[in-house]
């Protein structure tokens, strides 16, 4: 019951049943545990991860769905915080208790890498599938666009 | 100015340095259970007090005996050591402190965060901390160089001799830990405060943001197991018989065992324990609790409103009875706030490990005491037989001081004889809560020929969560239950009234408490009055505030700052209220507009003043923050009964706010050299006020029931 996928780069082989969740082979198979479970249902977002590129609930998300594909965590945005999403978070401080923060920065790194330029209403409607309890939101938008300039510029300099 | 504060006394010494050690040795053995919130240093540790740990290699590690969760306390409460203890912030490590004695919340009475008292608290014990070391430093220096002490000073870690003489804390702390902790201190004048006071970078956040801060959920301990928990779906029911025989089949199942409140699959993960969970088939005796219904339950207080005794929350004034009779105009109203859960969004868990009479715990609580208290007592062990180490918390709102989960990972982990990490479901989560307890209040105000209150009678009735969290005697007044209840204005004839009844259900602290019950029903009341009256319910306010000055001001700097008394743009309505909490003077100014009986809150403007700051990013961050929580709250959140079972169960019936519901957040903080007040909660109780009396402005139509959409649709 070998199921093969590279995660963060790193080709792994998995013996879990095919139906386990994503999110639970990450946690507890692969001992990855930024990746976080809040409700088992798609319905917060803490457990965001990306599945060739696109962001996925992966508590929704069996491990048969994951077999031969590329899986990204939070921590594959970066272990040294220098991933500009990173950057712009501590720069607004934007985590209270802090545990959907990777769920957020997961579906944040999705939506920079299909729009350079988010305006209020496509961040709205990229993160609203992501629960903050302390409602750090406020944060969260402004640290986004601050990102998103931050990549901006970085591209027409590398231009 | 200088202060001067005599606070050590020989039996604090003493406390300071038995728990010293004991803290020492509680967190050395972190160390070899490679926990994050462990005091790691390359060189031998040593212990001046209780909050200070410096090692002869440098490192500084200060402790905060609150649990982080959100809040900030991480950061805040080094923030007050640093500033006496002349440390560099960004350089020293920090740790949650382990339970003892010495770290208890005066306040509250033991070591609990909760209650926004965490700087109220730490305000001047810290400081007060981190000055005994920095003077136990210069005093070790003092005697290596043979030197009077008051020709040192500290700076930067290291004590400065008047020649340019440097030793550092590391290379002082061994001779300094051997000195007795000063009975005075010296503390620095506020306005030389280099630390406290200024926007501070939380220290949490670079954990925070590459999934490396360890939350309980992230717990491994070598050989651990995972445990899933099948619950009576009445709460308090208990298992009559079960069958386990087919969970016992599935891949990974270690074992099931029953414990007082359920039945628990044991696995070697968490997913093959939650389903085998599911193949569990267990018959229930579901308790008194499955008699109760969201209607028996209004029912009840109702009746209790009538019958049941009054307890004066404060002492009445003048004869309210008769200025009622004798009144132009008598206005009256109900209000009733529904049960409601916490949703903290990393469910309920723990790690316990229970081997030869001593018990491990590691995970999130606001409780250190209780949760020690508790499983000695579930265990049949003593207090001292449990270490425990507090993780990050992945929300609190007073859920976390709670130890019902607690109890049931040590209980499991007995029962296995393994370490277990037990892990609730979201379903679990909600529907296994410490509700915040449903209120009724019944108000009455006599207004006189100018519209002016000359009287006012308010009664809340609803339960009182102290009597069985902390034993509050029966008929006693329940402070817990008053807060924000005795309203600022001047009224001349009042009487405030308290009717506690037990509904049966368990119920618990929420985020602000009694501010959130008392609060909506008083700052909806007044704006009925004036409604009543004719007034504006601003200029109503301040006519009642003028023996009130932070009230007044807080009131009139919200007003001003939202444009009250000019149109709304695009035709959206105001709302205000005002109140203090936590010894903090809160004003807000909701701005909201109704289409299809849909509520969208556009903007909120907050004044407070809450007396002296220690991180104001972190004020800011805690009021924003309050109103998200509380709005979600006042807009639509609410637990109902049927047959005693909790109706909702997750985020799709429970819904919380997200990101494109938020309004824009608008805060001015009032510069102030008050006392600290509490700055976690306040907002969260007035948000629901602002936003009804908005609803009220905009429609004509008073809601007085929460939560808003539910009722508005209803009206």
């Amino acid at each position: 019951m070998s199921t093969k996928l590279n995660v963060n780069g790193r080709a792994v082989s998995v013996n879990a049943e095919p139906d386990t969740p994503l999110l639970w082979v990450i946690r507890d198979e692969l001992g990855m545990t930024g990746t976080k479970f809040g409700c088992g249902a798609a319905l917060c977002g803490a457990c965001t991860v990306h599945l060739n590129g696109q962001p996925v609930r992966s508590c929704q998300t069996p491990l048969s769905a994951a077999a031969g594909k590329k899986v990204a965590t939070i921590e594959g945005l970066s272990r040294d915080n220098s991933h500009p999403l990173q950057v712009a978070w501590i720069k607004h401080d934007v985590p209270q208790c802090g545990y959907c923060q990777s769920g957020q920065l997961m579906s944040a790194a999705a939506l920079l890498r299909s729009n350079k330029n988010p305006n209020d209403g496509e961040i709205d409607a990229a993160m609203s599938g992501n629960i903050c309890r302390c409602g750090t939101y406020p944060r969260i938008k402004a640290a986004i666009k601050d990102a998103a300039s931050e990549m901006r510029t970085f591209a027409m300099r590398k231009a | 100015m200088m202060t001067t504060i005599s606070k050590t006394t020989a039996m604090n010494r003493r406390i300071f340095l038995k728990s010293s050690s004991a803290v020492t040795g509680g967190l050395m053995i972190g160390v070899t259970l490679g926990l994050p919130l462990n005091i790691q240093a390359a060189g031998t540790l040593y212990t001046p007090n209780a909050w200070v740990h410096i090692a002869d290699d440098n490192t500084v590690t200060l402790l905060s005996a609150r649990s982080e969760m959100g809040q900030g306390v991480y950061t805040s409460m080094p923030m007050l050591i640093a500033e006496e203890l002349q440390v560099d912030l960004r350089k020293v490590k920090v740790a949650i402190a382990p339970p003892g004695k010495v770290y208890t919340n005066a306040l509250l009475g033991a070591q609990i965060t909760g209650g926004s008292t965490s700087v109220r608290d730490g305000w001047e014990k810290l400081r007060i901390a981190g000055a005994q070391v920095r003077m136990m430093l210069i005093s070790a220096a003092a005697a290596r160089w043979n030197v009077d002490a008051s020709t040192l000073r500290a700076e930067n870690a290291m004590v400065i001799g008047a020649n340019g003489k440097r030793a550092t804390y590391g290379s002082l702390a061994e001779a300094a830990s051997k000195l007795p902790v000063p009975e005075k201190v010296v503390l620095k004048d506020p306005k030389d405060f280099t630390i406290i006071g200024k926007p501070t970078k939380r220290l949490d956040t670079p954990a925070k943001v590459n999934g490396t801060a360890e939350f309980g959920i992230d717990v491994k301990l070598p050989g651990m197991v995972y445990a899933s928990l099948e619950q009576c779906p009445v709460i308090g029911g208990k298992v009559k018989s079960f069958d386990a025989g087919k969970a016992k089949t599935m891949p990974g199942v270690i074992d099931v065992v029953q414990i007082p409140d359920g039945v628990a699959v044991v696995a070697d993960s968490y997913w093959h324990a939650y389903k085998a969970r599911q193949a569990l088939s267990v018959q229930w005796d579901e308790g008194a609790v499955a008699a109760i219904s969201n209607a028996s339950m209004l029912d009840g207080i109702r009746k209790a409103a009538d019958a049941g005794k009054a307890i004066p929350i404060i002492v009445p004034k003048g004869d309210t009875a008769a200025a009622m009779k004798n009144a132009a105009k008598v206005v009256k109203a109900e209000y009733v706030s529904p049960l409601l859960a916490h949703a903290t969004l990393e469910p309920q868990n723990f790690t316990a490990d229970f081997k030869n009479g001593k018990c491990l715990l590691i995970g999130p609580t606001q409780f250190q005491q209780g949760a020690e208290g508790g499983v000695a007592a579930a265990l049949g062990i003593k207090p001292e037989d449990i270490t425990l180490k507090t993780t990050f918390l992945g929300g609190g709102f007073g859920r976390r001081l709670e130890v019902d989960f607690i109890i049931q990972a040590a209980q499991i982990s007995k029962a296995v004889g393994k370490p277990v990490k037990l892990l609730w479901s979201r379903e679990d989560d909600t529907t296994h809560d410490f509700y915040r307890p449903m209120a009724l209040h019944q108000l009455s105000a006599a207004l006189g020929a100018d519209g002016k209150p000359v009287a006012l009678d308010f009664k809340i009735t609803s339960q009182s969560i102290t009597q069985r969290a902390f034993g509050l005697p029966k008929d006693t007044l329940d402070p817990f239950m008053a807060e924000a209840g005795v309203m600022p204005y001047d009224i001349p004839n009042t009487k405030y009234d308290l009717v506690i009844l037990d509904s049966g259900l368990r119920v618990g602290y929420w985020r602000s408490v009694s501010h959130a019950l008392n609060a909506f029903a008083n700052e909806s009341f007044i704006d009925e009055m004036a409604a009543e009256a004719g007034k504006d319910p601003y200029a109503y306010r301040m006519s009642l505030l003028e023996k009130q000055p932070r009230f007044a001001n807080v009131l009139k700097l919200a007003a001003d700052r939202a444009g009250w008394g000019t149109p709304a743009p695009g035709g959206r309505s105001r709302g205000i209220a005002l109140m203090e909490g936590y010894d903090t003077y809160m004003a807000q100014v909701a701005e909201i507009s109704v289409k299809d009986k849909q509520i969208t809150v556009h903007r909120v403007t907050v004044v407070a003043d809450l007396g002296r700051m220690v991180n104001p990013d972190t004020v800011q961050a805690q009021i924003q923050s309050s109103i998200v929580f509380g709005l979600s709250a006042a807009l639509n959140n609410q637990i109902t009964l049927d047959k005693g079972r909790v109706q909702q169960s997750n985020f799709g019936d429970y819904p919380v706010l997200r990101m494109h519901e938020v309004p824009v957040i608008d805060i001015t903080l009032v510069p102030s050299t008050e006392k600290p007040g509490g700055i976690g909660e306040p907002a969260t109780a007035l948000i629901a006020p602002a936003v009804a009396n908005a609803l009220f402005a905009a429609t004509g139509k008073r809601v007085r029931n929460l939560p808003l959409h539910e009722n508005l649709a209803k009206a």
